[in-house]
Protein backbone atom coordinates (compact mmCIF):
# COMPACT_ATOMS: atom_id res chain seq x y z
CA UNK A 1 0.00 0.00 0.00
CA UNK A 2 1.37 3.39 -0.66
CA UNK A 3 2.26 5.43 2.53
CA UNK A 4 -0.03 8.16 2.28
CA UNK A 5 -3.10 5.99 2.20
CA UNK A 6 -5.18 4.39 5.05
CA UNK A 7 -7.72 1.85 4.56
CA UNK A 8 -10.92 1.85 6.61
CA UNK A 9 -12.17 -1.14 7.05
CA UNK A 10 -15.74 -2.08 8.40
CA UNK A 11 -16.87 -6.11 8.92
CA UNK A 12 -20.02 -7.58 9.49
CA UNK A 13 -20.10 -11.46 10.56
CA UNK A 14 -22.86 -13.46 9.91
CA UNK A 15 -22.59 -16.72 11.87
CA UNK A 16 -25.04 -19.51 11.76
CA UNK A 17 -26.68 -20.37 15.32
CA UNK A 18 -26.30 -23.93 16.50
CA UNK A 19 -29.81 -24.31 17.07
CA UNK A 20 -32.04 -27.67 16.59
CA UNK A 21 -34.70 -25.61 14.94
CA UNK A 22 -35.28 -22.88 12.47
CA UNK A 23 -35.82 -19.38 14.17
CA UNK A 24 -39.59 -19.21 13.65
CA UNK A 25 -40.43 -22.76 12.78
CA UNK A 26 -39.72 -26.32 14.33
CA UNK A 27 -38.26 -27.73 11.10
CA UNK A 28 -34.38 -28.35 11.24
CA UNK A 29 -31.79 -26.12 11.19
CA UNK A 30 -29.29 -28.97 9.96
CA UNK A 31 -26.82 -28.52 6.88
CA UNK A 32 -26.11 -31.06 4.53
CA UNK A 33 -29.93 -32.30 3.98
CA UNK A 34 -31.53 -33.41 1.16
CA UNK A 35 -32.85 -30.40 -0.98
CA UNK A 36 -36.54 -28.81 0.55
CA UNK A 37 -36.71 -31.60 2.97
CA UNK A 38 -36.53 -29.30 5.94
CA UNK A 39 -39.47 -26.97 5.30
CA UNK A 40 -42.76 -25.90 6.43
CA UNK A 41 -45.33 -23.48 5.50
CA UNK A 42 -44.22 -20.74 7.81
CA UNK A 43 -40.61 -20.98 6.36
CA UNK A 44 -41.94 -20.98 2.85
CA UNK A 45 -44.02 -18.04 3.56
CA UNK A 46 -46.88 -18.59 2.81
CA UNK A 47 -50.09 -16.68 3.41
CA UNK A 48 -51.60 -16.32 6.77
CA UNK A 49 -48.65 -18.36 8.81
CA UNK A 50 -47.31 -16.87 11.61
CA UNK A 51 -43.56 -17.29 13.45
CA UNK A 52 -42.99 -17.57 16.87
CA UNK A 53 -39.65 -17.09 18.13
CA UNK A 54 -36.85 -19.43 19.20
CA UNK A 55 -35.39 -19.09 22.86
CA UNK A 56 -32.32 -20.19 22.26
CA UNK A 57 -31.25 -18.29 19.16
CA UNK A 58 -32.33 -15.12 21.38
CA UNK A 59 -29.76 -16.33 24.49
CA UNK A 60 -27.01 -17.27 21.98
CA UNK A 61 -27.21 -13.96 20.53
CA UNK A 62 -27.34 -12.28 23.83
CA UNK A 63 -24.55 -14.40 24.90
CA UNK A 64 -22.61 -13.35 22.15
CA UNK A 65 -22.88 -9.64 23.35
CA UNK A 66 -22.33 -10.45 26.83
CA UNK A 67 -18.94 -12.14 25.38
CA UNK A 68 -17.71 -9.42 23.35
CA UNK A 69 -18.32 -6.40 26.40
CA UNK A 70 -21.94 -5.44 24.70
CA UNK A 71 -24.94 -3.38 26.34
CA UNK A 72 -27.63 -6.08 25.94
CA UNK A 73 -30.65 -3.99 24.92
CA UNK A 74 -33.87 -4.46 27.38
CA UNK A 75 -36.16 -4.06 24.80
CA UNK A 76 -35.44 -5.00 21.21
CA UNK A 77 -37.59 -5.65 18.36
CA UNK A 78 -37.93 -7.78 14.90
CA UNK A 79 -37.98 -6.15 11.74
CA UNK A 80 -38.94 -6.42 7.96
CA UNK A 81 -36.47 -5.88 5.26
CA UNK A 82 -38.53 -6.06 2.15
CA UNK A 83 -36.31 -6.85 -1.10
CA UNK A 84 -37.72 -9.72 -3.81
CA UNK A 85 -35.13 -12.61 -4.30
CA UNK A 86 -35.97 -16.58 -5.02
CA UNK A 87 -34.47 -17.65 -2.01
CA UNK A 88 -36.45 -15.99 0.24
CA UNK A 89 -40.09 -16.84 0.02
CA UNK A 90 -41.64 -14.26 1.61
CA UNK A 91 -40.35 -11.04 0.48
CA UNK A 92 -38.78 -9.91 2.97
CA UNK A 93 -35.96 -11.10 5.67
CA UNK A 94 -36.95 -10.56 9.02
CA UNK A 95 -33.94 -9.06 10.82
CA UNK A 96 -33.55 -6.38 13.70
CA UNK A 97 -33.05 -2.68 12.65
CA UNK A 98 -33.09 0.16 15.09
CA UNK A 99 -33.22 -1.92 18.35
CA UNK A 100 -31.20 -4.68 18.17
CA UNK A 101 -30.45 -7.22 20.70
CA UNK A 102 -26.87 -6.18 21.37
CA UNK A 103 -25.44 -2.61 20.97
CA UNK A 104 -21.86 -0.57 21.63
CA UNK A 105 -19.28 -3.56 22.18
CA UNK A 106 -15.29 -3.99 21.67
CA UNK A 107 -12.86 -6.80 20.73
CA UNK A 108 -9.37 -6.28 21.67
CA UNK A 109 -6.64 -7.79 19.11
CA UNK A 110 -3.06 -7.79 18.97
CA UNK A 111 -1.42 -6.95 15.99
CA UNK A 112 2.50 -8.60 14.84
CA UNK A 113 4.16 -5.61 15.95
CA UNK A 114 2.68 -5.99 19.22
CA UNK A 115 0.17 -3.37 19.41
CA UNK A 116 -3.49 -3.83 20.88
CA UNK A 117 -6.09 -2.87 18.69
CA UNK A 118 -9.52 -1.78 19.78
CA UNK A 119 -12.31 -2.36 17.60
CA UNK A 120 -15.42 -1.52 18.59
CA UNK A 121 -18.69 -3.49 17.60
CA UNK A 122 -21.43 -1.78 16.81
CA UNK A 123 -24.13 -4.32 16.81
CA UNK A 124 -25.46 -7.67 17.11
CA UNK A 125 -28.64 -8.70 15.90
CA UNK A 126 -30.49 -11.63 15.56
CA UNK A 127 -31.66 -12.75 12.12
CA UNK A 128 -32.93 -15.50 9.65
CA UNK A 129 -30.70 -16.65 6.63
CA UNK A 130 -32.50 -16.89 3.14
CA UNK A 131 -32.12 -20.00 1.25
CA UNK A 132 -29.26 -21.46 -1.86
CA UNK A 133 -29.68 -20.54 -5.18
CA UNK A 134 -27.99 -22.84 -7.21
CA UNK A 135 -27.28 -20.62 -10.46
CA UNK A 136 -25.25 -23.03 -12.57
CA UNK A 137 -27.84 -24.41 -14.68
CA UNK A 138 -28.97 -23.59 -18.30
CA UNK A 139 -32.06 -22.00 -18.09
CA UNK A 140 -33.67 -21.48 -14.68
CA UNK A 141 -32.35 -20.74 -11.27
CA UNK A 142 -32.72 -23.85 -8.41
CA UNK A 143 -33.76 -22.69 -4.92
CA UNK A 144 -33.41 -24.88 -2.25
CA UNK A 145 -34.97 -23.51 1.27
CA UNK A 146 -33.59 -25.97 3.56
CA UNK A 147 -31.58 -23.01 4.95
CA UNK A 148 -34.23 -20.52 4.93
CA UNK A 149 -34.63 -18.69 8.23
CA UNK A 150 -31.97 -20.78 9.94
CA UNK A 151 -30.95 -18.33 13.12
CA UNK A 152 -28.28 -15.81 11.95
CA UNK A 153 -26.10 -13.91 13.94
CA UNK A 154 -24.86 -10.78 12.61
CA UNK A 155 -21.81 -8.93 14.26
CA UNK A 156 -21.14 -5.45 12.77
CA UNK A 157 -17.98 -3.97 13.64
CA UNK A 158 -17.67 0.23 13.45
CA UNK A 159 -15.13 1.07 10.67
CA UNK A 160 -12.35 0.72 13.01
CA UNK A 161 -10.13 -1.52 10.98
CA UNK A 162 -6.87 -0.63 8.79
CA UNK A 163 -5.30 -3.16 7.48
CA UNK A 164 -6.10 -6.85 6.24
CA UNK A 165 -4.38 -7.78 9.51
CA UNK A 166 -6.60 -6.57 11.87
CA UNK A 167 -9.27 -8.20 9.76
CA UNK A 168 -8.13 -10.94 10.00
CA UNK A 169 -7.56 -11.07 13.84
CA UNK A 170 -10.85 -10.23 14.69
CA UNK A 171 -12.27 -12.76 12.33
CA UNK A 172 -10.26 -15.25 14.02
CA UNK A 173 -11.37 -14.03 17.47
CA UNK A 174 -14.97 -14.45 16.85
CA UNK A 175 -14.61 -17.69 15.72
CA UNK A 176 -12.36 -18.87 18.73
CA UNK A 177 -15.70 -16.87 21.13
CA UNK A 178 -18.52 -18.37 19.09
CA UNK A 179 -16.47 -21.85 19.22
CA UNK A 180 -16.00 -21.03 23.10
CA UNK A 181 -19.77 -20.37 23.72
CA UNK A 182 -20.44 -23.52 21.70
CA UNK A 183 -22.92 -21.07 19.70
CA UNK A 184 -21.65 -21.34 16.53
CA UNK A 185 -19.33 -24.26 14.76
CA UNK A 186 -17.47 -21.25 12.98
CA UNK A 187 -16.38 -22.77 9.64
CA UNK A 188 -16.22 -20.06 7.21
CA UNK A 189 -15.34 -23.07 3.98
CA UNK A 190 -18.93 -24.48 4.83
CA UNK A 191 -20.51 -20.89 5.35
CA UNK A 192 -21.62 -21.56 8.85
CA UNK A 193 -19.54 -17.69 9.41
CA UNK A 194 -19.73 -15.41 6.90
CA UNK A 195 -17.35 -12.00 6.34
CA UNK A 196 -18.02 -8.92 4.33
CA UNK A 197 -15.89 -6.25 4.26
CA UNK A 198 -16.57 -2.63 3.50
CA UNK A 199 -13.57 -1.20 2.50
CA UNK A 200 -12.68 1.94 1.72
CA UNK A 201 -9.50 4.03 1.10
CA UNK A 202 -8.49 7.61 2.06
CA UNK A 203 -4.87 10.11 2.63
CA UNK A 204 -3.81 10.09 6.01
CA UNK A 205 -4.99 12.75 8.17
CA UNK A 206 -8.00 13.01 6.08
CA UNK A 207 -11.24 13.08 8.06
CA UNK A 208 -13.80 12.10 6.10
CA UNK A 209 -14.08 8.74 4.81
CA UNK A 210 -13.83 7.70 1.29
CA UNK A 211 -16.58 5.55 -1.15
CA UNK A 212 -16.92 2.14 0.15
CA UNK A 213 -17.42 -0.97 -1.56
CA UNK A 214 -18.54 -4.03 0.36
CA UNK A 215 -16.62 -7.05 -0.96
CA UNK A 216 -18.42 -10.69 -0.39
CA UNK A 217 -17.95 -14.26 -0.56
CA UNK A 218 -15.02 -14.68 1.01
CA UNK A 219 -14.62 -18.56 2.31
CA UNK A 220 -11.92 -18.41 4.35
CA UNK A 221 -10.14 -16.74 6.66
CA UNK A 222 -7.20 -15.98 4.27
CA UNK A 223 -9.28 -15.06 1.79
CA UNK A 224 -10.72 -12.32 3.74
CA UNK A 225 -7.31 -11.14 3.98
CA UNK A 226 -6.61 -11.05 0.45
CA UNK A 227 -9.64 -9.96 -0.69
CA UNK A 228 -9.30 -6.58 1.58
CA UNK A 229 -5.66 -6.27 0.23
CA UNK A 230 -6.46 -6.74 -3.31
CA UNK A 231 -9.79 -3.83 -2.56
CA UNK A 232 -7.27 -1.60 -1.10
CA UNK A 233 -4.51 -2.34 -3.82
CA UNK A 234 -7.45 -1.59 -6.66
CA UNK A 235 -8.87 1.54 -5.03
CA UNK A 236 -5.48 3.24 -4.22
CA UNK A 237 -4.90 2.48 -8.06
CA UNK A 238 -8.15 4.21 -9.30
CA UNK A 239 -7.31 7.30 -7.20
CA UNK A 240 -4.20 7.37 -8.08
CA UNK A 241 -5.57 7.19 -11.67
CA UNK A 242 -7.34 10.40 -11.17
CA UNK A 243 -10.54 7.92 -11.00
CA UNK A 244 -13.66 7.91 -8.57
CA UNK A 245 -14.60 4.77 -6.93
CA UNK A 246 -18.31 3.74 -7.42
CA UNK A 247 -20.20 2.49 -4.46
CA UNK A 248 -21.00 -1.69 -5.20
CA UNK A 249 -20.29 -4.84 -3.95
CA UNK A 250 -17.73 -7.10 -5.21
CA UNK A 251 -17.86 -10.49 -5.31
CA UNK A 252 -14.15 -12.13 -4.43
CA UNK A 253 -13.00 -14.68 -7.01
CA UNK A 254 -10.96 -17.48 -5.02
CA UNK A 255 -9.88 -19.08 -8.30
CA UNK A 256 -8.10 -15.90 -10.04
CA UNK A 257 -7.51 -14.31 -6.45
CA UNK A 258 -9.37 -11.10 -7.53
CA UNK A 259 -12.86 -8.82 -7.23
CA UNK A 260 -15.45 -8.49 -9.56
CA UNK A 261 -18.65 -6.09 -9.17
CA UNK A 262 -21.38 -8.45 -8.42
CA UNK A 263 -23.75 -9.31 -11.85
CA UNK A 264 -27.35 -9.77 -10.14
CA UNK A 265 -30.99 -8.23 -10.92
CA UNK A 266 -31.26 -7.22 -7.55
CA UNK A 267 -32.95 -4.00 -7.16
CA UNK A 268 -30.66 -0.79 -5.80
CA UNK A 269 -31.65 -1.50 -2.26
CA UNK A 270 -34.49 0.22 -0.68
CA UNK A 271 -35.16 -1.95 2.39
CA UNK A 272 -38.21 0.27 3.84
CA UNK A 273 -37.96 -1.64 7.37
CA UNK A 274 -40.53 -1.28 9.75
CA UNK A 275 -41.79 -3.31 12.71
CA UNK A 276 -42.24 -6.92 12.37
CA UNK A 277 -46.27 -7.26 13.77
CA UNK A 278 -45.95 -10.71 13.91
CA UNK A 279 -43.53 -10.79 16.95
CA UNK A 280 -43.52 -9.34 19.94
CA UNK A 281 -41.06 -7.52 21.65
CA UNK A 282 -38.15 -9.26 23.92
CA UNK A 283 -37.46 -8.35 26.78
CA UNK A 284 -34.27 -8.76 28.30
CA UNK A 285 -34.44 -8.05 32.02
CA UNK A 286 -31.86 -7.93 34.77
CA UNK A 287 -32.90 -11.35 36.00
CA UNK A 288 -32.18 -13.19 32.44
CA UNK A 289 -29.55 -11.40 32.22
CA UNK A 290 -28.09 -12.41 35.50
CA UNK A 291 -28.92 -16.24 34.53
CA UNK A 292 -26.89 -15.66 31.03
CA UNK A 293 -24.07 -14.03 32.98
CA UNK A 294 -24.08 -17.16 35.00
CA UNK A 295 -23.35 -19.58 32.25
CA UNK A 296 -21.03 -17.74 30.37
CA UNK A 297 -18.08 -20.07 30.18
CA UNK A 298 -14.48 -18.90 30.64
CA UNK A 299 -13.51 -16.97 27.66
CA UNK A 300 -10.22 -17.30 25.63
CA UNK A 301 -8.58 -14.15 27.15
CA UNK A 302 -9.51 -15.16 30.96
CA UNK A 303 -8.35 -18.66 30.30
CA UNK A 304 -4.88 -17.60 28.72
CA UNK A 305 -4.48 -16.01 31.79
CA UNK A 306 -5.45 -18.33 34.00
CA UNK A 307 -3.09 -20.93 32.42
CA UNK A 308 -0.08 -18.33 32.68
CA UNK A 309 -0.69 -18.29 36.62
CA UNK A 310 -2.34 -22.09 36.90
CA UNK A 311 0.23 -23.96 35.21
CA UNK A 312 3.39 -21.45 35.15
CA UNK A 313 3.16 -21.52 31.31
CA UNK A 314 4.82 -19.12 29.08
CA UNK A 315 2.36 -17.16 27.07
CA UNK A 316 3.38 -18.31 23.87
CA UNK A 317 2.19 -21.37 25.45
CA UNK A 318 -0.99 -20.77 26.93
CA UNK A 319 -2.34 -18.49 23.90
CA UNK A 320 -1.62 -22.07 21.79
CA UNK A 321 -3.56 -23.92 23.66
CA UNK A 322 -6.43 -21.90 25.01
CA UNK A 323 -6.76 -21.03 20.66
CA UNK A 324 -9.61 -23.94 20.75
CA UNK A 325 -11.46 -24.51 23.59
CA UNK A 326 -11.20 -28.61 23.40
CA UNK A 327 -7.11 -28.43 22.90
CA UNK A 328 -7.55 -26.41 26.65
CA UNK A 329 -9.87 -29.06 28.21
CA UNK A 330 -7.60 -31.79 26.78
CA UNK A 331 -4.18 -30.15 28.23
CA UNK A 332 -6.55 -29.53 31.64
CA UNK A 333 -7.40 -32.98 31.80
CA UNK A 334 -3.58 -34.08 31.23
CA UNK A 335 -2.29 -32.50 33.60
CA UNK A 336 -5.25 -34.28 36.17
CA UNK A 337 -2.47 -36.99 35.60
CA UNK A 338 0.93 -35.59 35.19
CA UNK A 339 2.02 -32.05 36.97
CA UNK A 340 4.67 -31.53 34.47
CA UNK A 341 2.57 -28.64 33.34
CA UNK A 342 5.50 -27.51 30.47
CA UNK A 343 6.11 -31.31 29.27
CA UNK A 344 2.69 -31.65 28.63
CA UNK A 345 2.21 -28.52 27.13
CA UNK A 346 5.27 -28.87 24.98
CA UNK A 347 4.07 -32.13 23.67
CA UNK A 348 0.66 -31.12 23.12
CA UNK A 349 2.01 -28.40 20.81
CA UNK A 350 4.44 -29.63 18.76
CA UNK A 351 3.47 -34.02 18.88
CA UNK A 352 -0.34 -33.74 19.52
CA UNK A 353 -1.11 -30.33 17.39
CA UNK A 354 1.64 -31.40 14.57
CA UNK A 355 -1.02 -34.93 14.51
CA UNK A 356 -3.84 -32.74 14.25
CA UNK A 357 -2.59 -30.86 11.08
CA UNK A 358 -1.24 -33.55 9.10
CA UNK A 359 -4.67 -35.68 9.83
CA UNK A 360 -6.56 -32.53 9.23
CA UNK A 361 -8.71 -33.60 12.30
CA UNK A 362 -9.87 -32.06 15.95
CA UNK A 363 -9.10 -32.73 19.26
CA UNK A 364 -12.02 -35.00 19.52
CA UNK A 365 -10.62 -37.46 17.18
CA UNK A 366 -7.38 -37.54 18.39
CA UNK A 367 -6.90 -41.19 19.26
CA UNK A 368 -5.05 -41.01 22.90
CA UNK A 369 -6.72 -40.14 25.14
CA UNK A 370 -5.92 -37.63 27.96
CA UNK A 371 -5.44 -40.57 30.63
CA UNK A 372 -2.88 -42.55 28.34
CA UNK A 373 -1.08 -39.10 27.12
CA UNK A 374 -0.75 -38.16 31.12
CA UNK A 375 0.61 -41.84 32.06
CA UNK A 376 3.46 -41.34 28.77
CA UNK A 377 4.06 -37.96 30.38
CA UNK A 378 4.59 -39.29 34.16
CA UNK A 379 6.89 -42.16 32.76
CA UNK A 380 9.41 -39.44 31.43
CA UNK A 381 8.97 -37.60 34.35
CA UNK A 382 10.16 -40.28 36.69
CA UNK A 383 13.10 -41.53 34.54
CA UNK A 384 10.81 -44.67 33.40
CA UNK A 385 11.64 -43.87 29.83
CA UNK A 386 13.65 -41.54 27.81
CA UNK A 387 12.00 -38.79 25.59
CA UNK A 388 13.25 -40.71 22.70
CA UNK A 389 11.30 -43.95 23.91
CA UNK A 390 8.29 -41.53 24.58
CA UNK A 391 8.17 -41.27 20.89
CA UNK A 392 8.07 -44.35 20.15
CA UNK A 393 5.58 -44.87 22.70
CA UNK A 394 3.48 -41.70 21.33
CA UNK A 395 3.65 -43.51 17.96
CA UNK A 396 2.25 -47.04 19.44
CA UNK A 397 -0.77 -45.31 21.20
CA UNK A 398 -1.53 -43.26 18.12
CA UNK A 399 -2.39 -46.40 17.02
CA UNK A 400 -4.53 -48.01 19.69
CA UNK A 401 -4.81 -45.96 22.53
CA UNK A 402 -2.77 -48.62 24.75
CA UNK A 403 -2.01 -47.84 28.17
CA UNK A 404 1.70 -46.44 27.82
CA UNK A 405 2.62 -48.37 31.37
CA UNK A 406 1.56 -51.93 29.40
CA UNK A 407 3.65 -50.91 26.09
CA UNK A 408 6.69 -50.37 27.99
CA UNK A 409 6.48 -53.85 29.75
CA UNK A 410 5.56 -55.58 26.95
CA UNK A 411 8.24 -54.43 24.50
CA UNK A 412 10.76 -54.04 27.18
CA UNK A 413 11.33 -50.77 27.02
CA UNK A 414 11.84 -49.42 29.97
CA UNK A 415 15.25 -46.59 30.40
CA UNK A 416 18.23 -48.01 31.81
CA UNK A 417 19.31 -46.47 34.70
CA UNK A 418 21.67 -49.02 36.26
CA UNK A 419 24.97 -47.47 36.30
CA UNK A 420 26.46 -50.98 36.49
CA UNK A 421 24.33 -51.89 33.03
CA UNK A 422 25.06 -48.44 31.79
CA UNK A 423 29.24 -49.06 32.49
CA UNK A 424 28.88 -52.10 30.13
CA UNK A 425 27.52 -50.97 27.14
CA UNK A 426 29.95 -47.66 27.57
CA UNK A 427 33.14 -49.78 28.13
CA UNK A 428 31.80 -52.15 25.08
CA UNK A 429 31.83 -49.31 22.80
CA UNK A 430 34.92 -48.00 24.26
CA UNK A 431 36.64 -51.31 23.03
CA UNK A 432 34.76 -51.69 19.64
CA UNK A 433 36.12 -48.18 18.83
CA UNK A 434 39.60 -48.03 19.76
CA UNK A 435 40.55 -45.33 17.03
CA UNK A 436 38.00 -43.15 18.15
CA UNK A 437 39.05 -43.51 21.83
CA UNK A 438 42.52 -42.76 20.39
CA UNK A 439 41.42 -39.75 19.09
CA UNK A 440 39.17 -38.56 21.57
CA UNK A 441 42.30 -39.04 24.15
CA UNK A 442 44.85 -37.15 21.43
CA UNK A 443 43.12 -34.52 22.46
CA UNK A 444 39.86 -33.94 19.74
CA UNK A 445 36.84 -33.96 22.59
CA UNK A 446 34.47 -32.72 19.91
CA UNK A 447 33.48 -36.30 19.20
CA UNK A 448 32.32 -37.20 22.46
CA UNK A 449 28.46 -36.79 20.90
CA UNK A 450 29.30 -39.59 18.58
CA UNK A 451 30.23 -41.83 21.73
CA UNK A 452 26.84 -41.00 23.14
CA UNK A 453 25.01 -41.70 19.90
CA UNK A 454 26.66 -45.21 19.74
CA UNK A 455 25.84 -46.50 23.69
CA UNK A 456 22.19 -45.17 23.07
CA UNK A 457 22.11 -46.92 20.28
CA UNK A 458 24.00 -49.88 21.53
CA UNK A 459 21.24 -49.65 24.37
CA UNK A 460 18.32 -49.19 21.76
CA UNK A 461 17.48 -45.93 23.17
CA UNK A 462 17.36 -47.09 26.75
CA UNK A 463 19.59 -46.27 28.81
CA UNK A 464 19.67 -42.62 30.45
CA UNK A 465 20.93 -40.22 28.60
CA UNK A 466 22.11 -38.09 31.61
CA UNK A 467 23.74 -40.82 33.10
CA UNK A 468 24.62 -41.98 29.82
CA UNK A 469 26.93 -38.40 29.44
CA UNK A 470 27.76 -38.48 33.18
CA UNK A 471 29.54 -42.15 33.56
CA UNK A 472 30.77 -41.93 29.77
CA UNK A 473 32.87 -38.26 30.86
CA UNK A 474 34.28 -39.69 34.08
CA UNK A 475 35.52 -42.81 32.50
CA UNK A 476 36.81 -41.07 29.77
CA UNK A 477 38.68 -38.53 32.17
CA UNK A 478 39.95 -41.35 34.01
CA UNK A 479 41.35 -43.03 30.82
CA UNK A 480 43.45 -39.36 30.38
CA UNK A 481 45.31 -39.44 33.57
CA UNK B 1 -46.40 15.24 3.33
CA UNK B 2 -47.95 14.18 -0.01
CA UNK B 3 -46.28 11.76 -2.62
CA UNK B 4 -45.74 12.62 -6.25
CA UNK B 5 -46.80 9.97 -9.33
CA UNK B 6 -42.41 9.38 -8.96
CA UNK B 7 -42.97 8.10 -5.29
CA UNK B 8 -45.86 6.27 -6.47
CA UNK B 9 -44.21 4.66 -9.82
CA UNK B 10 -41.04 3.85 -7.36
CA UNK B 11 -42.75 1.91 -4.69
CA UNK B 12 -44.69 -0.24 -7.40
CA UNK B 13 -41.45 -1.41 -8.96
CA UNK B 14 -40.45 -2.12 -5.80
CA UNK B 15 -43.54 -4.02 -5.19
CA UNK B 16 -43.05 -5.73 -8.65
CA UNK B 17 -46.47 -4.16 -9.46
CA UNK B 18 -46.99 -2.70 -12.74
CA UNK B 19 -49.98 0.08 -13.44
CA UNK B 20 -51.19 2.29 -16.41
CA UNK B 21 -50.83 6.10 -16.30
CA UNK B 22 -54.26 6.44 -15.11
CA UNK B 23 -54.14 3.95 -12.07
CA UNK B 24 -50.78 5.96 -10.99
CA UNK B 25 -52.59 9.14 -11.06
CA UNK B 26 -55.52 7.21 -9.58
CA UNK B 27 -53.76 5.74 -6.69
CA UNK B 28 -51.25 8.98 -6.07
CA UNK B 29 -54.80 11.22 -5.33
CA UNK B 30 -55.88 8.54 -2.89
CA UNK B 31 -52.36 7.94 -1.24
CA UNK B 32 -52.39 11.46 -0.63
CA UNK B 33 -55.98 11.50 0.44
CA UNK B 34 -54.62 8.71 3.10
CA UNK B 35 -51.44 11.01 3.82
CA UNK B 36 -53.73 13.80 4.70
CA UNK B 37 -56.17 12.49 7.32
CA UNK B 38 -53.10 11.07 9.14
CA UNK B 39 -51.19 14.03 8.82
CA UNK B 40 -54.22 15.58 11.02
CA UNK B 41 -52.74 13.14 13.79
CA UNK B 42 -49.07 15.34 13.47
CA UNK B 43 -51.12 18.20 15.31
CA UNK B 44 -51.12 16.46 18.07
CA UNK B 45 -47.10 17.21 19.78
CA UNK B 46 -46.32 13.49 20.89
CA UNK B 47 -43.01 13.95 21.32
CA UNK B 48 -43.02 12.59 24.73
CA UNK B 49 -44.78 9.71 23.56
CA UNK B 50 -42.47 6.22 22.85
CA UNK B 51 -44.08 5.06 19.75
CA UNK B 52 -46.37 2.02 19.62
CA UNK B 53 -46.02 -0.52 17.46
CA UNK B 54 -47.79 -3.14 18.86
CA UNK B 55 -51.12 -2.95 19.74
CA UNK B 56 -50.91 -5.59 22.30
CA UNK B 57 -48.56 -5.25 25.27
CA UNK B 58 -46.96 -8.68 25.44
CA UNK B 59 -43.27 -9.55 25.32
CA UNK B 60 -41.09 -12.60 25.28
CA UNK B 61 -43.43 -15.13 23.33
CA UNK B 62 -41.08 -17.92 22.46
CA UNK B 63 -40.98 -21.45 21.59
CA UNK B 64 -38.52 -23.81 22.86
CA UNK B 65 -35.67 -25.19 20.67
CA UNK B 66 -37.19 -28.46 19.47
CA UNK B 67 -36.83 -29.51 15.88
CA UNK B 68 -40.25 -31.04 14.40
CA UNK B 69 -41.58 -32.96 11.38
CA UNK B 70 -41.53 -30.82 7.76
CA UNK B 71 -43.48 -31.14 5.49
CA UNK B 72 -42.82 -33.69 2.80
CA UNK B 73 -41.05 -32.55 -0.18
CA UNK B 74 -43.16 -33.30 -2.68
CA UNK B 75 -46.30 -31.41 -0.77
CA UNK B 76 -44.01 -28.75 -0.43
CA UNK B 77 -43.36 -28.75 -4.27
CA UNK B 78 -46.87 -28.84 -5.06
CA UNK B 79 -47.67 -25.17 -4.67
CA UNK B 80 -44.57 -23.91 -6.71
CA UNK B 81 -45.25 -22.67 -10.05
CA UNK B 82 -42.43 -24.29 -11.38
CA UNK B 83 -40.14 -27.09 -9.38
CA UNK B 84 -38.28 -30.53 -10.53
CA UNK B 85 -38.58 -33.74 -7.92
CA UNK B 86 -36.19 -31.54 -5.56
CA UNK B 87 -35.64 -27.99 -6.02
CA UNK B 88 -38.13 -24.87 -7.08
CA UNK B 89 -37.34 -23.26 -9.99
CA UNK B 90 -37.55 -20.05 -11.11
CA UNK B 91 -36.30 -17.57 -13.85
CA UNK B 92 -32.53 -16.98 -13.49
CA UNK B 93 -31.32 -14.53 -11.51
CA UNK B 94 -27.85 -13.95 -12.04
CA UNK B 95 -26.82 -12.78 -15.78
CA UNK B 96 -23.87 -14.79 -16.50
CA UNK B 97 -21.85 -14.70 -19.65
Amino acid sequence: MLNKYEAVIGLEVHAQLLTNSKLFCGCSAKFGNEPNTNICPICLGHPGVLPVLNKKAVEFTALMGLATNCKINQKSIFARKNYFYPDLPKGFQTSQYDKPLCEDGFLEVKTKDGLTKKINIKRIHLEEDAGKSIHDQAYETLVDVNRCSVPLMEIVTDPDINSSEEAYLYLTKIKQIVQYLDICDGNMEEGSLRCDANVSVRLIGEKTLGTKTEVKNMNSFRNVEKAINKEIERQIEIIEDGGKIIQQTLLWNDNDNNVSPMRSKEEAHDYRYFPEPDLMPVVIDEKWQTRLLSILPELPEKKIERFVTQYQLPLYDSEILTQDKSIAEYFENVTSICDDYKSASNWIMTSVLGYLNEKKINIKQFPISSENFGKMLNLIKSGIISSKIAKEIFSEMLENNSDPEIIIKEKNLVQISDTDEIKKIIEFILDTNKSELEDYLNGKEKIFGSFVGKIMKESKGKANPKIVNELLKSILESMKN
Amino acid sequence: MSVTINDVKHISELAKLKFSDVELNEFTNQLNEILGYVEKLNELDTSNVEPLSYPVEMTNVFREDEATPSTPREIALLNSEDADEKYFRVPKVINQD
